[in-house]
């Protein structure tokens, strides 16, 4: 089972949501930078990796329960999009790893979670 | 109200405001969730709704959703004033989207909204006049079975 802590190490990854519990465990990520895709094909509760970084990515994540929105490829929210995700306690991780590379580190670093 | 509504509101939205956007199928969201309904439920009405919200932001001038929650079931009545659906079986195809370069940036109009929101529904219709608006009717049963 992936941790945000794992993933984070997987990722060199960096929180941007300070006091997010890193022991927080998930079973999927879905990759996609397509909201409505996340809403029409996304397992609940799963780990959302994308480049997007606007608000709708947070009201989107909130929505669906995911336990945390990576975002890749050195890409940063603006300070009141991180205050949004903050405030409906979304952890979001930040990462200088493109999404392909990204994908393949958090796969390769569990066993289980390959989706 | 609806006679058989133990609850009942109106939730207006309107077109193009996205600074907005999510925040009318949230409260929707944290409202079936303090009424008790199981998560499954309020996740699917949440999405359905999400959707429906969305396409009065992206393609309507305004609209309304009315909540109303029946013993048995939630009902949504999605109405929006707005250019209307020329061709709804077209619309209804996953991946047709008459979405602008804009909305595609913030993550949406990948043409599955329709699609989704009756994935989500277990009963769903759709009405339009051209010129004039659109028209959802959504029920979702709270007794744990799916049609």
């Amino acid at each position: 089972m992936l941790t945000l802590k794992g993933i984070m190490t997987a990722l060199d990854g960096e929180l941007l949501t300070p006091g997010a519990n890193l022991e927080t465990e998930c079973a999927t990520v879905f990759a996609s930078d397509l909201m409505s895709d996340v809403l029409a094909f996304m397992t609940p509760g799963s780990i959302l990796m994308t480049g997007l970084v606007n608000s709708h990515v947070v009201r989107t994540a909130r929505l669906i329960e995911v336990k945390a929105i990576v975002i890749v490829q050195g890409k940063r929210p603006d300070a009141k999009v991180i205050e949004e995700a903050r405030e409906c306690r979304v952890p979001i991780i930040a990462t200088g790893c493109p999404m392909f590379e990204a994908c393949s580190r958090v796969s390769g670093s569990s066993a289980e979670g390959k989706r | 109200m609806t006679p058989e509504a133990v609850f009942e509101q109106a939730f207006q939205v309107k077109g193009g405001d996205f600074s907005r956007a999510g925040n009318v199928s949230w409260e929707i969201k944290n409202l079936l969730k303090e009424l008790g309904l199981s998560s499954s439920v309020v996740l699917r009405a949440a999405i359905a709704t999400y959707e429906a919200e969305m396409n009065i932001i992206m393609y309507a001038w305004e609209g309304r959703l009315i909540l109303s929650v029946m013993p048995g079931r939630v009902h949504v009545l999605v109405e929006d004033s707005g250019p209307g659906i020329e061709d709804i079986e077209l619309a209804m195809t996953e991946g047709y989207s008459t979405a602008t370069p804009e909305m595609r940036e913030l993550g949406f109009g990948a043409g599955m909204g329709l699609a989704n929101i009756k994935k989500n529904s277990d009963a769903f219709q759709i009405t339009s006049d051209i010129g004039r608006g659109t028209r959802l009717e959504l029920t979702f049963l709270t007794n744990g079975q799916r049609p």
